[in-house]
């Protein structure tokens, strides 16, 4: 059955459960302002269960009621990613197994970009939402040269480090930089190495479009809110594939 | 405290031994911190003078003096006989003036000798000591407001953190936090602000994921908090972060502005963010000498281990880097109560007995370090998402921190690596707390582990393998350094020769000279 609704006990009953705050006093008005909410929100039933001051100016509230909305599971459509999510543990034995040595990462804010709080989120230790970064994965040797990185400089490094992959990070969008930067980069990468051999190219940031990557002249494309986890995979998924091919 | 609340039976002998080796792993990193001076170190001492301000681009004043003064005579033999030297031959009429000539290019530094030496020396420390001096008068002033408006109620202390990028928004959303019961504020500093190697200036309104560390936001903060602090009746402390590149210069301007706790770990910054070795210790210890004048409590980062490698594995690991952080801040001068040595609760709750294990190393921590107020983190690395098994977590986070006597509990929010707390979840997270102590928070008094129980026993192994790795480590060819390099800790490795920042490190001249070193040696 591809329709269905949300289950509370019993088939088709619709119920959810919500929470939320209103910036108002607790009082009567706040309470029924929360209805009014999951009313409109489609809730139909709206059973305000709790309801609690938090300080004079804010209300919290739970609320529990039906929904009459059904959703078709046979029309939802999803934009999967075309490399399955590994953990850290499973893409340290995929290496281990391709490559039978550690992978290299290579990675660079270039241009006069300034800004590596992004290849530092995928690079560092620290890593990025709760996810550790490139340095914690066993099998791979991150070498990362931080930012204003010129073109050449980042090519001599790759050849130098022989790096399987190269993340470059670019944050400045000013006239398109972050564009321009990256198609000199890829084509840089294209004469320096023949194309059995070119490194992975990767390159980050938040104003990038994920479907850019042919246009650029890279491998992947990746967007804001992008963690190591999936930077780490991907970079797996191609190793294999290439071994593969 | 009383032989009553000892619940382990360690062995005296064997914690003697401990601190021996750590004292022995600790002392050659000592020597090399004294051997060495730090760009940072150098403009923490201007800033002490009162030296503030940046030029039109945003760089400060410190940063372009410092940076003229070492390309004309160097680093080696510090700032402050050069600087100082120039003041008295009427280069200009004072530091900030001359720090703009020397902008232009229309100061040269020479290093003075003889009693051009002698007299710069004097009018150097007599400015940089004033600095000191406000520091010490901030001190007072703390515990005048302490005394004189009251103290949190009880402990542990109650850690929230706010984090917004904008100083403007973090000051009603800390009031508001402090309201709710929050006893200590910590504003999180902006990604990126640990390698930037400059304290950017004045009331900053964007940051990434937190706030810019900047003197003037300290200010504001804390002159917020004083007024909140009257309100409530109890003083509210406020925290941020002395660490990355800059720290003694961020340790100077919390003295400066009455900041009551500062992130402050001997090694953090080699193992999470790739600064230099020796960099960090040159830096580490001049801050902790600031913090220890300033009467700033430190909380060290053993938590961030433990996020990293396995927490039951490398359990020993933090009871090993809390020994050095002791080290570390003794010999800086810190006193116990000023060392809120870090740990966490961060072990796979699918691991079977895992509470008890959380317990027996939470205990550990508490009875090697009797007089410190020991920093509890909560879980991060087992919450999901799923925010109603995160708040039963971090009901047991907060049981386990009122049943092993922590000094100050950072409050654990279910939506943990999921939004940055929204206002219900701090709301929540406080209830959390509050339902904890007011229900268990006696309970310590009646929690005694079986004599040859799971805890003790599991306290006995942890405290036997942080001996382990401290021979271990004392057996390096090079120590400590050696350790860091081949990934001891949290397995990161970290060369001594490699890393952010070593340019900014040289290595002390016969006539080094700096005022700040000498009056905080001094006064240990």
């Amino acid at each position: 059955m591809s329709v269905v609704r949300p289950y509370g006990d019993t088939t088709g009953d619709g119920m959810v459960q919500l929470s939320f705050t209103l910036p108002v006093k607790h009082d009567k008005v706040a309470e029924g302002a929360a209805v009014q909410l999951a009313n409109k929100m489609g809730m139909d039933p709206a059973l305000v269960v709790h309801a609690k001051a938090m300080g004079p100016d804010f209300t919290f509230f739970v609320v529990y009621g039906r929904v009459h909305h059904l959703v078709d599971t046979s029309k939802v459509e999803v934009v999967e990613r075309d490399y399955p999510l590994l953990t850290p543990k499973e893409v340290n034995a995929a290496v281990k197994a391709r490559l039978r040595r550690r992978l290299t990462v290579v990675g660079a804010c270039i241009g006069t970009d300034a800004h590596t709080v992004g290849i530092d989120a995928i690079l560092n230790i620290k890593g990025f939402a709760g996810e550790k970064g490139l340095e914690y994965y066993r099998e791979l040797r991150v070498v990362n040269l931080g930012a204003q990185v010129s073109v050449p400089e980042l090519v001599d490094r790759a050849i130098t480090e022989k790096a399987d992959a190269v993340l470059v990070s670019q944050v400045v969008t000013q006239r398109d930089a972050h564009l321009l930067n990256t198609r000199e980069m890829s084509a840089a990468f294209r004469e320096a190495f023949p194309a059995a051999r070119r490194p992975l190219l990767v390159v980050g940031g938040p104003r990038f479009d994920e479907t850019m990557a042919g246009d650029l002249g890279v491998d992947r494309v990746f967007g804001r809110g992008t963690t190591p986890g999936e930077v780490a995979s991907f970079l797996v998924h191609r190793i294999k594939e290439k071994k593969a091919a | 405290m009383s032989t009553l609340d000892r619940k382990l039976h360690l062995d005296p002998a064997t914690v003697r031994r401990a601190r021996s080796l750590a004292r022995k792993v600790g002392k050659p990193i000592v020597k090399l911190a004294t051997g060495h001076t730090t760009v940072s170190v150098e403009r923490a001492t201007l800033r002490l003078a009162g030296l503030a301000g940046a030029d039109s681009e945003g760089t400060p004043w410190v940063n372009r003096l410092a940076d003229v003064v070492r390309a004309d005579v160097g680093l080696e033999h510090g700032l402050a006989l050069p600087v100082w030297d120039a003041l008295v031959r009427g280069e200009a009429e004072d530091l900030s003036t001359l720090a703009q000539k020397a902008a232009v290019g229309s100061v040269r530094f020479r290093l003075p000798e003889g009693r051009d030496a002698t007299r710069a020396r004097s009018a150097a420390k007599k400015q940089v000591g004033a600095g000191v001096r406000r520091i010490d008068q901030r001190r007072k002033e703390r515990d005048r407001l302490i005394k004189k408006i009251g103290d949190a109620p009880r402990q542990p202390w109650i850690y929230l953190i706010v984090a917004t990028g904008d100083i403007m928004e973090d000051i009603p959303q800390a009031q508001a936090a402090a309201r709710e019961g929050a006893d200590v504020i910590a504003v999180i500093r902006s990604t990126g602000q640990s390698l930037l190697d400059y304290v950017p200036e004045g009331a900053t309104r964007e940051g990434f994921a937190g706030t810019y560390a900047t003197q003037e936001n300290f200010r504001l903060m804390r002159a917020a908090l004083d007024e909140t602090s009257k309100e409530l009746g109890r003083y509210v402390r406020l925290t941020n972060y002395a660490s990355g590149l800059c720290m003694p210069e961020i340790a100077a301007l919390a003295g400066l502005e009455r900041l009551d706790m500062m992130l402050n770990d001997s090694m953090y910054g080699i193992l999470f963010r790739d600064i230099n070795p020796v960099r960090t210790f040159v830096d580490q210890r001049f801050s902790r000498q600031v913090h220890a004048r300033a009467g700033i409590v430190i909380n060290t980062g053993e938590d961030n281990y433990l996020t990293t490698a396995d927490a039951v594995e490398a359990a020993h690991t933090v009871t090993v880097s809390q020994l050095l952080n002791e080290y570390f801040a003794k010999e800086a001068g810190l006193e116990d109560w000023q060392l809120g040595l870090g740990h966490a609760f961060e072990i796979d709750p699918a691991v079977p007995e895992s509470f008890r294990l959380e317990l027996a190393h939470a205990l550990l921590a508490r009875e090697l370090f009797p007089d410190a107020p020991l920093k509890w983190m909560p879980p991060t690395r087992h919450m999901t998402g799923d925010v109603f098994r995160g708040y039963l977590l971090d009901g047991f986070f907060n049981l386990a921190g009122a049943l092993t006597g922590q000094g100050i509990l950072l409050v654990g929010m279910m939506t943990e690596a999921v939004v940055t707390p929204w206002l219900s979840d701090r709301d929540l997270a406080l209830q959390n707390v509050r339902y904890v102590l007011d229900a268990a928070g006696g309970l310590r008094e009646d929690f005694r582990p079986a004599r040859d129980g799971f805890i003790v026993q599991r306290a006995h192994q942890v405290l036997a393998e942080s001996i382990d790795l401290l021979d271990d480590i004392a057996n390096h060819e090079k120590g400590l350094l050696d350790a860091i390099a081949d990934g001891t800790f949290g397995l990161m490795k970290r060369p001594a020769d490699g890393g952010k920042g070593l340019d900014g490190v040289a290595k002390k001249s016969s006539g080094y000279y700096n005022p700040a070193t000498e009056i905080l040696e001094a006064a240990e």
